[in-house]
């Protein structure tokens, strides 16, 4: 069984982190992961950073850009995640925009993904729509998860629709922004959030964007089977460095 | 050969809708409803008003005689730089604001380069008294003072892209996030024939009145609907598809693409899409894009802010992969020299974006009988700068 599928299982609330590889400096990657699983850290989803970050606030979009300048890339990031199951065994997910994927090749980049023990992908940019036509083969040949995002306005019909052809979590969208812009959630988060564990969907949800604290993922995790947390954590990475990330995971009770 | 986009928002194989889920609402929302909006007959009545009393269109069909002269054909400029603010952008932006009113938006925002885009959608948010928000790169407020000017006289907040290298590209990533963080009161007027479908087909019907003007004007000065040759240069490629798309499926009529070469296409300073780009997704469309192996996008550089982009719309890769469309690339110095050249020969101080289209006749030989249509795509007033600059006048 795929990893995020068993860490699924539980009745634990789930932390995942994102970080960006390749910052805040380019050989950072293996470390970082290594100390979050020790932290405690359920999940971990990997940024491959790119040079146009739509989705992404300031905080990500800077922590790309440096990471692109330190001379990240594809082949380096497999490279530094050769041997990682030897150390790690959480879940770990790559999350990044399309382009770079597709100029690997998508087939390639899947099966790279496999042999490193990748467990699955979150691909902002590439639609729903295309996934299910083009690709959901090639993902599921080598194991992959693939993660759609659900937002505030996504309808009824369509949440039914990524819900029937998800199979591990749905990634939600805690408001309509990109990431790392809110302070805390008010009335109108914590209606959709109810509004979404009513829809008593197959799949287990896990909101993202906006969490920075233990209120916010408290709130959230109130609702969802997990939360994610990006911006707060490379803001802490920017400030203290990579060793002190247990005191950053301690602060979340889940 | 189909040259127009399929149901499923596709030029051959570029186009299509590569967005965040977060947008999906509002594409979709416009997808669902551009095409309808555009045929109801009030809709098309205000458009054409608003083009003919406000833009002053027709444009006109002017035979360029002493241009003609020197490189022996028959060249007609075809004057968007008479259209109201100076460019063909304004087509776009009319037809668009009518769009959004019609959508029950109350915000519009935009990105720029060379403000142009800029100042006609800030001009048609004052004409509708609708808030309008401009993203403009850092860098190119700074070389483009007259048209920041202009939208803040306008009523427009222009607000600057400090990400990446502070462009065209960075503020229309900048425009993006805007729309991902307000999705339900805000329309985006992108001001190129590029983005997520139906973009890329909304913003070509909009300046479709181009051909659709060319052929009747043809007809009345020469006695014939087609020309030889239609002319035009490409930034996104939206006078490009204004000017072709009556002639896309006329075989007869040969189409030529004119791109930025910046200090020559191998360089290292270029924006020749065609020629330097390879097939990915920039700003939601699958299309040519220059970019490194690694899929990074690079940087372009043109002299000319207007085709400083680093994509090309996917209408017009399909017309490049397919051959359709004769793709040339035009350095700085000879777009410059063209533009110069135009002053002295016909009294039109052209955009320094159309001149890079009037520099082919000195790479390229015609017919004496042949009819060659150069979209004259905007005026060169906000230019002065850069040509006094550069010719030391
Ligand atoms: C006068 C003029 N021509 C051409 C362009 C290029 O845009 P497009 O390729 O969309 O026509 C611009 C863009 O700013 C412009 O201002």
């Amino acid at each position: 069984m795929n990893r995020i599928n068993k860490k699924l299982q539980g009745d634990k609330k789930l932390l995942s982190i994102y970080f960006t590889a390749g910052y805040p400096s380019l050989t950072d990657t293996v470390t970082i992961i290594q100390n979050l699983e020790k932290s405690g850290v359920d999940m971990i989803e990997i940024g491959l950073p790119f040079s146009d970050p739509l989705a992404d606030g300031p905080t990500i979009q800077a922590s790309s850009t440096q990471a692109l300048k330190n001379g990240m890339t594809t082949e380096i990031l497999f490279k530094q995640l050769k041997d990682i199951r030897k150390t790690v065994s959480i879940p770990l997910i790559i999350m990044g925009y399309f382009n770079p994927i597709l100029q690997y090749g998508v087939e390639a980049f899947c099966k790279k993904c496999q042999e490193i023990g990748i467990d699955g992908l979150i691909i902002p940019d590439l639609p729903v729509g295309v996934y299910n036509d083009e690709y959901k083969a090639t993902f599921e040949t080598y194991g992959l998860i693939n993660i759609f995002l659900i937002t505030p306005q996504t309808s009824e019909a369509r949440i039914h629709f990524i819900d029937s052809i998800s199979n591990g979590f749905i990634y939600m969208v805690s408001s309509a922004s990109v990431t790392g812009s809110q302070s805390g959630f008010g009335d109108p988060q914590t209606a959709y959030f109810e509004r979404i564990a009513a829809m008593d969907l197959k799949n287990p949800q896990i909101i993202g964007f906006g969490i920075s604290d233990n209120k916010t993922f408290t709130q959230a995790t109130k609702y969802a089977k997990g939360a994610i947390i990006g911006s707060a954590f490379i803001k802490h990475i920017t400030n203290n460095g990579i060793e002190d990330i247990p005191t950053f995971a301690r602060q979340f009770n889940n | 050969m189909n040259y127009n986009v399929n149901e499923k928002g596709y030029y051959g194989e570029f186009g299509g809708a590569y967005i965040p889920e977060m947008l999906y609402p509002n594409v979709e929302e416009l997808h669902q409803n551009y095409l309808k909006i555009m045929a109801e007959p009030d809709f098309k009545k205000e458009f054409d008003q608003l083009l003919k009393d406000y833009v002053g269109r027709p444009s006109p069909l002017y035979f360029a005689k002493r241009l003609s002269e020197k490189y022996s054909t028959k060249i007609y400029l075809k004057r968007e730089d008479l259209n109201h603010t100076g460019a063909h952008k304004i087509n776009n932006t009319i037809g668009q604001i009518l769009m959004a009113k019609r959508l029950g938006k109350t915000r519009i925002i935009a990105e720029t380069g060379a403000g142009q885009h800029g100042v006609a959608t800030a001009t048609v948010c004052a004409l509708m008294g609708l808030e309008c928000i401009v993203y403009m790169g850092e860098i190119d407020i700074a070389r483009q003072a007259p048209n920041v000017a202009r939208m803040k006289m306008l009523g427009t907040t222009v607000v600057p892209a400090l990400s990446g290298s502070r462009t065209l590209k960075d503020a229309t990533n900048e425009a993006i996030r805007d729309w991902i963080n307000n999705p339900v009161n805000t329309h985006y007027i992108i001001g190129s024939a590029i983005g997520p479908h139906p973009y890329p087909d909304m913003v070509t019907r909009f300046q479709s009145v181009i051909s659709e003007e060319i052929k009747w004007q043809l007809k009345e000065q020469e006695g014939r609907e087609k020309p030889h040759y239609v002319v035009a240069c490409i930034g996104g490629g939206s006078n490009a598809a204004g000017t072709y798309y009556h002639f896309l499926h006329e075989n007869d009529v040969n189409i030529i693409a004119v791109e930025a070469a910046g200090l020559g296409v191998d360089s290292g300073e270029s924006a020749a899409t065609s020629v330097l780009g390879k097939e990915g997704i920039i700003h939601g469309c699958k299309t040519l894009l220059m970019q490194t192996p690694d899929g990074q996008i690079t940087e372009p550089y043109s002299i000319s802010a207007g085709l400083d982009y680093p994509g090309v719309g996917p209408m017009h890769a399909h017309l490049a992969k397919t051959g359709r469309a004769e793709f040339m690339s035009i350095t700085d110095a000879d777009a410059m020299k063209a533009g110069l050249a135009l002053c002295k020969l016909e009294g039109i101080i052209p955009a320094i974006e159309s001149s890079h289209a009037l520099a082919i006749f000195e790479h390229k030989t015609f017919k004496p009988e042949d009819i060659v249509v150069v979209s004259l795509s905007g005026r060169g007033d906000k230019d002065l700068e850069t040509y006094i600059n550069y010719f030391k006048l």
